[in-house]
């Protein structure tokens, strides 16, 4: 083994290397972006507290009021009481992106001044863990202070405040529930992105585009036919998803023709962004760039894995301009929440955003030259 | 002669480059028009702003009567191109390609003639991926025919082919002109040129140096014919002494230039006369690739002394 031919080797090797923007991406500015990302969003966990919604069936009864006071002075949770009926509490929080939530029952006092024991309902999302064990945390601690207080004959008394835990949402049990629109909405994200900027990139590089630009085939019938495609290849991937989900680990999850119109629209908004950034590239490694910059971000902050609403407020802004958070919170509110009208909103915001990418991808991306 | 293309005064500036300076040509329909030049010549930006692909910056062009460039999808329709390194949809088989190229102009050729037409119908479910660079070139061939072309650009269809697949595009492209369509053709082998061609052009630096058929090149640009015949220097004196010729010795072979075809004969009768000995008798004459070496050497020394170079 000659070092000076392995020496000469690694000279080459770190060129080629230094040379590729997009081995130069994953190396470096890849683990830059994980870091940042997943430090941002679980940065909650150790600063601010975790807004717990609280319902009070107890009509602000003094125990009650002291309970809820408690949870405050814990720090860690920021108690706000709405007026919702029980019963659509979880749908309540489900819809309007609150993770955590806690029933106080009715008799709560005089539940407690009899040493009768009581159940509070605490809701808490799979899907963000960490606010769901700090809430979990804060209201042991305070139901424990609470059985400590309260007089009992006896030497060791049996604990009068408990809870049941719950999920947030109609339906919801798992955390695979939530997973399955995430992930339908990475697929819908990452096939046509990823492929659709190689595409862009390679069929000028290759004179491909040249091919077809001599016959009588348009750029816009070109673009709808790959929509098209990947609308199909969705509702595959969509189907294998959820029948993995359900008939592989016991998933929930409805079924509604109110997922089309994100399946549709989804794929429709992708397919025009991978041609507009690949347009735009000057080379495939450029092209890959532009993608992998554009998409990345987009992976973890829309939804996919963790609810955005756990993220600190500056991403929960910043989520809400990735046009994946509006596919991936229609089909939660569709096959979740059941609430059609914000699923209606985010459909929309999808779909203009589609129009605009697509008749933008088809000005930029020219077959011919100049 | 109705010309199939028309060209006048075409430019093609980018930036302060003109790749193509001012150049006209015609090609009468139904003929084989070769476009040759050297590489960075303007070849393909002349093919690809006749071909309606790429904008010209000022001149004349029409292509069957239609500006290409304004005009490109009712052009497209009636015309078959082959770009250079003609490259396809890796999975993709010829006959998939060809049903897809009919669906798109709405013809109703057969693809299993147009691919025997082109000689590949032993590859017709071959996918384009598994093909040698003859087959590529051919299956391009075949798609470009799908639409029953008026005009067929073959932008060096030929380059990086072995001479037997070489061959095989030339029948194709013989065979195109019998069946009356003009073809436009670039390519590097001078050769291919002056077999195939009625008429030709050559471009160097954006501008023609020479048009013609072949023959007129080859008269008008080319050296005259010479004859030669190994012999001793006193026999070169010989000829010189009684034919006036201008007999010169190279290499132990006299070299005498040829004003007309009698002077064969004459020369020869003469060598006999002499009685001194010889061997090996040809003639000589300059070819396409002759003509070409030495007009674009020529452009080259001129573009060196105008910069200066020693």
């Amino acid at each position: 083994m000659r070092l000076r031919n392995i020496a000469a080797d690694f000279r080459i090797v770190s060129r080629t290397y230094f040379r590729n923007p997009v081995a130069l991406f994953f190396s470096l500015v890849f683990p830059i972006i994980l870091i940042s990302l997943f430090g941002l969003i679980f940065s909650t966990a150790g600063s601010g507290s975790v807004t717990l919604v609280v319902v009070n069936e107890d009509h602000n009864s003094h125990a009650s009021v002291e309970f809820l006071a408690a949870l405050n002075n814990t720090h860690v949770v920021n108690v706000q009481v709405v007026s919702v009926t029980p019963k659509n509490f979880s749908s309540y929080l489900g819809q309007n992106d609150y993770s955590t939530g806690l029933v106080i029952p009715v008799g709560f006092q005089s539940d407690l001044a009899n040493r009768t024991p009581v159940n509070l309902t605490l809701y808490t999302n799979p899907q963000d863990a960490s606010s769901a064990g700090i809430v979990e945390g804060a209201v042991q601690g305070v139901a424990a202070y609470f059985n400590l207080q309260a007089v009992c004959a006896q030497k060791t008394c049996p604990p009068v405040v408990g809870y049941t835990t719950a999920y947030v949402g109609s339906q919801v049990y798992k955390y695979i529930d939530y997973l399955i629109p995430g992930l339908i909405g990475f697929a819908i994200l990452t096939s046509p992105m990823f492929s659709m900027v190689d595409i862009a990139s390679s069929y000028r590089k290759d004179g491909i585009f040249r091919e077809l630009s001599l016959t009588p085939l348009t750029r816009a019938e070109w673009l709808t036919s790959r929509i098209l495609w990947y609308v199909a290849l969705t509702f595959v991937t969509s189907g294998i998803m959820i029948g993995a989900g359900v008939f592989l680990f016991g998933a929930h999850v409805t079924l509604t023709t109110g997922m089309i119109p994100f399946l549709v629209v989804g794929p429709f908004f992708f397919v025009s962004l991978g041609m507009l950034a690949g347009s735009v590239a000057k080379t495939p490694e450029s092209a890959a760039l532009i993608g992998n910059i554009i998409t990345f971000p987009m992976m973890f902050l829309s939804g996919t894995f963790f609810q955005v609403s756990s993220m600190p407020a500056g991403l929960q802004a910043f989520a809400r301009i990735l046009p994946l958070y509006y596919v991936i919170d229609g089909m939660n509110q569709v096959m979740l929440y059941s609430n059609a009208s914000r699923a209606f909103t985010d459909f929309l915001v999808v779909l203009i955003g589609s129009i605009v990418v697509f008749l933008l991808a088809i000005r930029l991306f020219k077959w011919r030259d100049e | 002669m109705t010309a199939a293309i028309e060209v006048n005064g075409l430019v093609k500036r980018y930036g302060t480059l003109a790749a193509v300076d001012g150049i006209g040509f015609s090609v009468p329909v139904g003929t084989v028009f070769s476009f040759l030049g050297p590489n960075g010549a303007g070849k393909t930006t002349t093919t690809e702003i006749l071909e309606g692909l790429r904008r010209r910056t000022e001149g004349e062009v029409q292509v069957l009567g239609l500006d290409p460039w304004t005009d490109g999808r009712e052009l497209h329709q009636r015309i078959g191109v082959i770009p250079q390194d003609f490259r396809f949809f890796d999975k993709i088989t010829p006959k998939e390609a060809i049903e897809y190229y009919r669906a798109l102009f709405g013809t109703k050729v057969n693809p299993g003639t147009l691919l025997e037409q082109v000689e590949l119908s032993d590859k017709a479910n071959s996918r384009y991926d598994t093909l040698s660079g003859g087959q590529k070139q051919k299956f391009g061939l075949a798609l470009a025919l799908t639409n029953d072309p008026e005009i067929c650009f073959l932008d060096e269809p030929t380059t990086g082919l072995d001479p037997h697949a070489r061959r095989a595009i030339w029948a194709v492209i013989r065979n195109l002109k019998r069946e009356g369509r003009t073809v436009f053709l670039t390519t590097h082998y001078l050769e291919e040129a002056e077999l195939l061609a009625d008429q030709v052009a050559i471009i160097d630096r954006g501008t023609i140096i020479a048009a013609g058929s072949p023959a007129e090149i080859i008269q008008t640009h080319g050296k005259p014919a010479r004859m030669s015949v190994e012999g001793s220097p006193v026999l070169a004196e010989y000829l010189r002494m009684n034919l006036g010729a201008s007999a010169v010795v190279e290499d132990g072979k006299i070299s005498v230039t040829l004003s007309n075809k009698g002077d064969a004969l004459k020369i020869l009768t003469a060598i006999e006369a002499s009685g001194l000995p010889w061997t090996s008798f040809t003639t000589t004459h300059d070819t396409l690739e002759d003509v070409f070496v030495r007009l674009v050497g020529q452009m080259d020394e001129g573009a060196l002394k105008s910069q200066g170079a020693p």
